[in-house]
């Protein structure tokens, strides 16, 4: 799909349910024209992986994700070598009499494409999506690695040799913020912050993912989770759990909210014991009074 | 493009480095080549398209949103007196100026210095004898003069610290139990492909992150000094990261000011950065704070966390057990530093002290020089996990 203008792409993105706002339609936009990495910040749940997925579904191309944690290292995000099969393999070679040809040994058969190689390899034929998911979670080893495979898109394998590509692969770095990334890495990049949604635009994103959902329910619950949002909790509630929370309510075959049920299902929107026991019973009351008065 | 819209791109530029966003020339260029591919008659574009590209903090957008709307959108009157008002508010930026170390590096400083006689005396001998330096290291240093607080000082910054190490997730060939297949296939393969023994990787070892959350509140001011020299020691002696905080009333981090290579300088600008100095102390609400912005942030990799305060609390003792608590679950360990324990007849019965006891690992003095080389002992003691 070639896009043209950002409204272009804004609704593309919109036709396959992800309703973003216009700053981040924006750097989304330029990340793709002007060929850079896209580095999204936001709290846990406001939709930072799914960008990558939507994304690569509207080029059509293959998303090729890196999940990072702490000691991800070379072997695990480029390459590494199937040794058990090349044990095998020399054992074999032994049985019939002959020895294991090391070049062999060492070529392109027996080598294990992890997402970093496999997405510069693919980006020869048609670049795919490359979501590098909570890069927070790595270690500065691995963002120092990272930050050179950016700069220029090629990887040295000693025994193959060095494999680049023309066309780097669309990039998008998530991060939760668990740990400040280096700033040379975020330079590279585009930056975006994905906030949580208005109320509108929350109340789009459910009625776009769950058509089925109640149009009551649906205000209601976007409502509720508006409200938590302004409250002094541990881990406020993100556009994730409003869509958890509407799916459990619609499977109780909930019409609304009523007290009863909020405080029964509030393990789906909140998920420290701290942050249950202090909404549970009264603030229900309160903030399901507001909501119904806003609403009338 | 026009020259006029240049020139003004580069001036916003510069008036966005003023303060104090990290904005740099490639950055500019990028966003010169982005206007071919927006509309730049659409304002919510170019500032979002600005925006994008010039800011990479989540700090900055706040400030980089202002100064857009002053510069872009004001008509020019009105500018010089909110431009005013903006500037102050300029953030606190990343320590520009490294002046070289004033002095000479001093010599390794033995470990423990009882059992190191043949440890040459160099900087200090010139000015302290041995049994002066004996008094100074058991001295409160609340009952300091200027000049004993100065040679304290000097005699801080010769303390070794090191904290001990945790397990990564990293590994390294050595003498662990995971099978290091790599290798042995490269050894087997010398020797014609036959196996004759197998290699292993260990788990790299690295050192734990600290975490210092300083009090500063009135009761605490006779220390204050001292103590802001030894967070300062400590950041720079320490190779892993070191994140300081002080509060009284409110909790501000300190640890940006404190990477600037000259002790007084970076004194200078944690004063300017901090604005409760000596007043209250909301221990309770200090440390929420600091679980709720900061703690997800700072605390990972079995960070060690060092509170420093004497206990005296005004807020809500609920709080304080919550949040002690809360910190506690967080992170590897919790010492406290509390100068009052250094008196004889101290017993913690101050109703924060009594609420944070049970979620604390250490609690330890903090009182004069002696305490400050026990607590380098310990915490190069920790065990791993």
């Amino acid at each position: 799909m070639i896009l043209n203008s950002i409204d272009e792409l804004q609704n593309a993105l919109r036709e396959r349910n992800y309703i973003a706002e216009r700053g981040l339609a924006t750097s989304l936009y330029l990340a793709l024209k002007l060929g850079r990495p896209l580095f999204l910040e936001g709290e846990a749940g406001v939709g930072k992986t799914e960008v990558a997925k939507v994304l690569a579904s509207l080029l059509d191309t293959e998303l090729i994700r890196l999940q990072c944690y702490e000691g991800l290292d070379i072997h695990h995000a480029v390459y590494e070598w199937n040794y058990t099969r090349q044990m095998m393999h020399i054992r074999l070679a032994e049985s019939r009499g002959e020895k294991a040809d090391e070049a062999e040994l060492f070529g392109p058969e027996f080598l294990l494409r992890r997402p970093l190689l496999q997405a510069i390899e693919q980006s020869k034929e048609k670049p795919p999506v490359l979501l590098i998911d909570e890069l927070d979670r790595s270690d500065e080893e691995f963002e120092a690695f990272l930050l050179e495979v950016l700069s220029d898109f090629q990887i040295t394998i000693p025994e193959i040799g060095t494999i680049k590509t023309p066309n780097p692969p669309v990039v998008v770095i998530t991060s939760n913020r668990t740990r400040e990334v280096h700033d040379a890495l975020k330079r590279r990049c585009l930056y975006y912050w994905i906030d949580y949604p208005s109320f509108e635009k929350e109340l789009e994103i459910v009625q776009a993912r769950l058509p089925h959902a109640p149009e009551k329910l649906a205000r209601q619950v976007t409502g509720f989770i508006q409200a938590l949002r302004e409250m002094d909790l541990y881990k406020l509630p993100g556009v994730a759990e409003t869509l958890d929370w509407t799916t459990a309510l619609v499977a109780l075959d909930q019409k609304a909210l009523d007290p009863v049920i909020v405080d029964e299902t509030l393990g789906a929107v909140l998920k420290y014991q701290d942050d249950v026991d202090k909404i549970k019973g009264e603030q229900t009351r309160v903030v399901l009074d507001r909501i119904k008065a806003e609403a009338t | 493009m026009s020259g006029h819209l240049l020139h003004n791109l580069i001036l916003f530029g510069r008036v966005l480095r003023g303060l104090g966003l990290d904005v740099n020339p490639g950055r500019m260029m990028d966003l010169v080549s982005a206007l071919d591919h927006i509309e730049i008659g659409n304002k919510t574009d170019f500032f979002y398209a600005a925006r994008t590209l010039l800011v990479h903090e989540r700090e900055d957008l706040e400030l980089f949103d202002e100064a857009f709307e002053l510069f872009w959108r004001k008509p020019a009157e009105s500018w010089d007196v909110e431009w005013q008002g903006l500037t102050r508010r300029r953030r606190s930026t990343k320590p520009i100026v490294m002046p070289p170390p004033l002095k000479d590096e001093p010599p390794p400083a033995a470990n423990d210095s009882d059992s190191a006689p043949q440890e040459p005396m160099t900087v200090i001998e010139v000015t302290r004898t041995y049994s002066d330096r004996e008094v100074l290291r058991h001295k409160d240093f609340a009952q300091m003069s200027v000049e004993e607080s100065e040679a304290v000082n000097e005699l801080m910054s010769h303390l070794r610290w090191k904290i001990s190490e945790r397990r990564t997730r990293r590994a390294r060939p050595g003498k662990g139990e995971t099978l290091d297949l790599r290798r042995t296939l490269r050894r087997s393969l010398r020797a014609g492909g036959e196996i004759f023994s197998w290699s292993y990787r260990e788990p790299k070892l690295k050192p734990r992150p600290l975490v210092i959350i300083a009090d500063i509140s009135g009761s605490m001011e006779r220390y204050t000094r001292v103590l802001l020299h030894f967070i300062y020691g400590m950041t720079a002696a320490l190779t892993q990261r070191v994140e300081a905080f002080v509060f009284s009333t409110r909790l501000t981090r300190i640890t940006r000011p404190l990477q600037i290579r000259d002790l007084d300088l970076a004194l200078k600008n944690v004063g300017e950065l901090v604005h409760d100095w000596a007043s209250g102390t909301r221990i309770g609400e200090s440390l929420k704070y600091f679980n709720f912005e900061w703690g997800r942030r700072v605390l990972g990799r079995g960070a060690v966390v060092l509170i420093i305060s004497d206990g005296w609390d005004r807020g809500a003792v609920e709080m304080l057990d919550r949040e002690m608590a809360r910190l506690k679950r967080n992170c590897h360990r919790v010492i406290w530093l509390n100068p009052l324990l250094g008196a004889a007849d101290y017993e913690p019965l101050t109703r924060g002290i009594q609420a944070a006891l049970p979620h604390i690992d250490n609690f330890l003095p903090v009182h004069n020089l002696a305490s400050l080389e026990d607590l380098a002992n310990r915490l190069a003691d920790l065990d791993q996990r």
